[in-house]
């Protein structure tokens, strides 16, 4: 029911059904709302319902855009429901509302015969008119083909804090908690753990965690009242079925972090990670700062530059070095990535991207810093990339990076995207001793002998893996000089012998390409047949869910979804010749597409997105029927592409304002 | 932090067995020897030291030093040096740095190790030049400076490394130049000094921009025009013909005569090391007018940024077990049959 799926049957226009499989709910309001936080403890009490979910906050630049514009409007969908959830859904089937810009921005979206929850209050003549209503929206029958629940939430919200003493003003503030409260009734959701959070947050301040929690108490005992009339009703989504286990809710970002702090204790070292504020890179930062106690040190360098060199010389000294950004700061990073690589110390480099190029659209996802991982660097510098292709995976990712980086004596990319470091899933929690250790290990003795017998200690004599040995500067015996100048194959010396320079560019190249990647697996599907839909990163959720509909039609199709992107597994270049289409869904203009067909002639067709948002399950499902027009029950294609989501013009700038906001986080206010 | 052991070797300790490749000639192997006579004083020891680089004739300087070294990037060195200072706050680090590399392009990084003060001895050669990259000018040379990037003359006004470090935040601003036998005695007095020590070494690029400084370097017959500090010591310079006194009306600094060595009577100060203002108007002494200002010039500590590091480690770490199983399960939790958990 969460989507567009050609077998849903679609909602009827009497509301909801009382048991649906799925829902999507989109909360929408002003930046200044609160929405984030009403998103993220919607998802709290849908994960302790113990239904799947998956979410997509899509937030502005601005941290503060001027109240009530249609730039300013932040929102938060969330798809949940008893059958495996993969995307946050393509179409919202409740939407609510805080203010007519937030109407406006996200009708098109909203199923039809969805449900629209709105504040009157809000729909004044003053923001009617920010949000270039003519007439209000809500009286003059244009939503007819919805359902609309339009009610003075303000009002409400102020009447049930007045016990409180608080001015309008922050009474006002409290609408979003009054909002949560309705919809925890909707779903059926417990009171108790957002009282408690409440109370935790504002443990200085008890009035307004008591303000808080009123509104919230209000807004779930208005939804018992109003049931007696109105398309307002109470559905129930019953629990998926899952892995028994500890579950929590993980962002990317906190994967991320997470993993890098487990992959620095599998290594055995210190962690230390440079960072620089990027939007949305600087969650991790922010994490890892908190974690000190785990042999982390961070450092907010004054650049980018600066943030991946410490890190660099971080793991010249014996730490793990680690930095994290976004493109435009990954540019930045270049040179010294080079040099990484050169000097062949251990790095790994998180990229959390976002839409491009330059400053392009700082919080919104995509994927179209792929050719920058792979080939972005002058002279001939070969790099492991791997990708993330969901919140809980860059768990996994992350340790692998920190795994290669180790093992073989390099920088490592890690790709991850906006939607991944800002969605969260239910994440089983791991238990960090079923991970294999890959302790460092440093020389401390000279590594080789002269013709005289005499040991001698050569910087670059590498191991069965292809990597030279890690020397702590201040271990005896071992005083060596590195640098980014091409060095003699052993000693490291300065050396720009023709031979020496061929022998040493081919050594960093077969260390790379020799990298101990695990085979390629087929993730839904068979292993050959009429088409192989390939994916990587954060384009697993819809291209998971878009090839299981298909199959559930009978179409033979496959879902292979690539964690290393170089080197790549050995047995791909096989397996995509053994099917006869191959579609490449990419948030770019087809990096992945060219990279296949660069490594295995293989004759891979794009599918390409750049609207800053996720693809929908809806839009892959089309161009998967494409391959099967004239297979019985699918004829023509069934489905028609949702254009309704991409962001339309009115959703940027409508008074040509700038929006340069390239390195803060947004963020809201709660309540 | 360790106390660092002293460790007895000669200069020939500290030679690598790397035929160095400046121009016959280069001020850069004076500088060279200079440290290498200078670390068996210091009681360094090999396996602790570090010469960190960025890029430029200067920064060819860590492969001839018998140490750990790290030749980097252009301009970058002391983002390399924070981030192994912070891994490791043991190791004894030289950053060698240019005026191209340290001022031009390293320019926001070298502000940046200053203010932090990180513990390293930073030495910016000063040349007044781009040597490596044949004799462009760079941000010290001065206007009408003809090269092949500015051949009618140079007309950007130069940078004062010096002033530069001083108005960054350095606790520590020393200068001297290659050939200078008090050169030794200013790197010791840096090494000596926790925190970011920045020393400007004058150094005579000889086919570039030959002799520019010899009005008060030369080997020879320029020594009236070099005034060598000294903490508690009047700053006396010309055979003690002549002294710096403060002007206070226009709390400026002068030039004055010293007759009979009676320098109390024509108002001659007496260098205070800690003192930033006497500092400031030091820095920003023109030559010509006045003598070259040469020692240490400023030398006032502070605590260090590693040490502050170490320090917040520690209390955020105070108590707190690194249990990584816990640390995965943390906030709120629940098992698959929906029964909330309390946050761990």
């Amino acid at each position: 029911m969460a989507t567009a799926a050609p077998n849903d049957p679609g909602l009827p226009q009497d509301g909801l059904p009382d048991t649906p499989e799925s829902v999507v709910v989109r909360f929408a309001g002003d930046s200044g709302d609160g929405m984030q936080l009403t998103g993220g403890q919607f998802t709290l009490s849908t994960a302790l319902a113990g239904n799947d979910l998956a979410t997509f906050p899509d937030f502005p630049a601005e941290i503060r855009a001027p109240q009530g514009t249609l730039f300013g409007v932040s929102a938060f969908q969330i798809n949940f429901g008893s059958r495996e959830i993969n995307t946050a859904g393509d179409a919202p089937d409740v939407l609510v509302a805080m203010n007519p810009a937030a109407l406006k921005v996200n009708l098109a979206a909203l199923k039809p015969g969805g449900l629209i929850i709105a504040d009157t209050g809000a729909f004044t003549k003053r923001n009617l008119e920010k949000a270039k209503y003519a007439a209000n929206p809500l009286e003059d029958g244009s939503l007819g083909k919805f359902d609309v629940l339009a009610f003075d939430i303000s009002e409400k919200t102020i009447e049930a804090v007045k016990p409180y003493g608080l001015g309008n003003k922050d009474a006002l503030r409290s609408k979003n908690m009054w909002t949560l409260g309705l919809a925890l009734w909707m779903f059926d959701r417990p009171r108790d753990p957002i009282h408690d959070w409440l109370k935790s947050k504002f443990k200085s301040k008890p009035e307004i965690a008591d303000a808080n929690i009123a509104a919230l108490d209000a807004g779930h005992a208005y939804g018992e009242t109003a049931e007696l009339a109105g398309p307002l009703k109470q559905v129930h989504i019953d629990p998926v079925p899952s892995e028994p286990g500890l579950y929590r809710t993980v962002t990317g970002a906190e994967a991320v972090s997470l993993g890098l702090v487990a992959g620095a204790q599998l290594a055995e070292l210190p962690m230390f990670f440079g960072g620089y504020p990027i939007t949305p890179a600087s969650a991790i930062l922010h994490h890892l700062a908190r974690l000190k106690e785990y042999d982390v040190t961070t450092f907010q360098a004054e650049d980018e530059i600066a943030a991946v060199c410490a890190a660099i010389g971080a793991s010249y000294a014996g730490s793990l070095g680690v930095t994290s950004s976004s493109g435009p700061g990954i540019a930045l990073k270049t040179e010294a990535i080079g040099l990484g690589i050169m000097t062949e110390l251990p790095l790994v480099i998180v990229n959390s991207q976002r839409g491009g190029p330059s400053t392009g659209l700082p919080t919104k996802t995509e994927q179209s810093d792929l050719y920058q991982a792979v080939y972005g660097r002058n002279g001939d510098a070969p790099m492991p990339v791997i990708a993330a292709s969901s919140p809980s995976d860059a768990f996994d990712v992350a340790i692998e990076a920190c795994r290669i980086a180790v093992q073989y004596m390099t920088p490592v990319m890690l790709l991850t995207d906006g939607y991944i470091a800002n969605a969260a899933e239910p994440w089983k929690v791991p238990d960090p001793a079923s991970y294999t250790p890959f302790p460092a290990s440093f020389l401390t003795e000279k590594n080789a002998q002269d013709d005289d017998g005499e040991g001698v200690f050569l910087p670059y004599k590498r191991d069965d893996k292809g990597a030279r040995p890690w020397v702590k500067p201040g271990t005896p015996g071992l005083m060596h000089r590195i640098g980014g100048i091409e060095k003699h194959e052993l000693t490291g010396n300065i050396d720009y012998s023709p031979d020496n320079h061929q022998r040493m560019t081919d050594l960093r190249k077969g260390k790379v390409e020799g990298i101990a990647v695990p085979d390629q697996e087929v993730c839904l599907g068979n292993t050959s047949g009429k088409l192989a839909v390939v994916g990587w990163g954060s384009t697993y959720g819809p291209i998971h869910r878009a090839v299981d509909n298909a199959r559930r039609k009978g179409l033979d199709v496959s879902h292979i979804h690539v964690r290393h992107i170089w080197p790549m597994p050995a047995n791909l270049g096989e397996l995509l010749h053994g099917f006869e289409h191959v579609l490449v869904p990419e948030m770019n203009t087809g990096q992945f597409k060219t990279v296949l067909r660069d490594q295995f002639l293989v004759d891979a067709t794009p599918l390409t997105k750049i609207s800053g948002q996720p693809f929908q399950i809806a839009e892959l499902e089309e161009a998967i029927g494409k391959y099967f027009d004239g297979v019985e029950g699918n004829e023509g294609g069934q489905v028609l592409v949702n254009d309704d989501q991409l962001p339309h013009l009115e959703a940027g700038h409508d008074d040509g304002s700038l929006n340069d906001t390239a390195s803060p986080q947004s963020q809201e206010h709660g309540s | 932090m360790n106390a660092p052991v002293k460790i007895e070797t000669t200069l020939k300790d500290w030679e690598t067995d790397q035929e160095v490749r400046w121009c016959p000639g280069c001020g850069d192997y004076a500088i060279l020897k200079a440290v290498q006579r200078t670390l068996p004083q210091l009681g360094a020891d090999p396996a602790n030291t570090v010469f960190i680089s960025g890029i430029g004739c200067s920064s060819r300087f860590p492969y001839y030093v018998e140490s750990y070294g790290f030749h980097t990037i252009h301009g970058r060195a002391p983002a390399f040096a924070t981030g192994a200072k912070l891994a490791n706050p043991d190791l004894d680090i030289w950053l060698v740095t240019g005026d191209g590399d340290g001022l031009s392009i390293g320019g926001n990084h070298l502000m940046h190790v200053l203010r932090r003060n990180v513990n390293m001895q930073i030495m910016l050669f000063n040349n007044e030049i781009y040597g490596l990259t044949k004799g462009q000018a760079s941000p010290t040379s001065r206007e009408g400076t003809k090269s092949p990037s500015t051949p009618i003359g140079s007309y950007d006004h130069p940078a004062r490394p010096a002033a530069f470090a001083l108005g960054a935040g350095a606790r520590f601003v020393g200068r001297g130049f290659d050939v200078s036998k008090h050169l030794p005695d200013v790197l010791k007095a840096a090494h000596a000094h926790q925190g970011a020590a920045f020393i400007e070494i004058f150094q005579n690029c000889i086919v570039y921009n030959k002799d520019v400084f010899n009005d008060f370097a030369a080997p020879k017959g320029a020594e009236d025009q070099q005034l060598w500090l000294e903490n508690g010591k009047p700053m006396l310079f010309a055979k003690e013909s002549k002294g710096i006194a403060l002007n206070r009306d226009t709390l400026s600094l002068e030039v004055v005569d010293v007759v009979d060595g009676d320098w109390e009577a024509a108002g001659v100060i007496v260098h205070d090391v800690t003192n930033r203002s006497i500092a400031h108007m030091l820095v920003e002494m023109p030559f010509g007018p006045f003598p070259m200002a040469l020692g240490v010039l400023y030398d006032d500590p502070k605590p260090t940024f590693e040490a502050a590091a170490l320090a917040e480690k520690a209390a955020a770490s105070e108590g707190k077990e690194a249990n990584l199983a816990k640390l995965l399960g943390k906030g709120q939790t629940w098992t698959v049959d929906g029964t909330a958990q309390d946050p761990v």
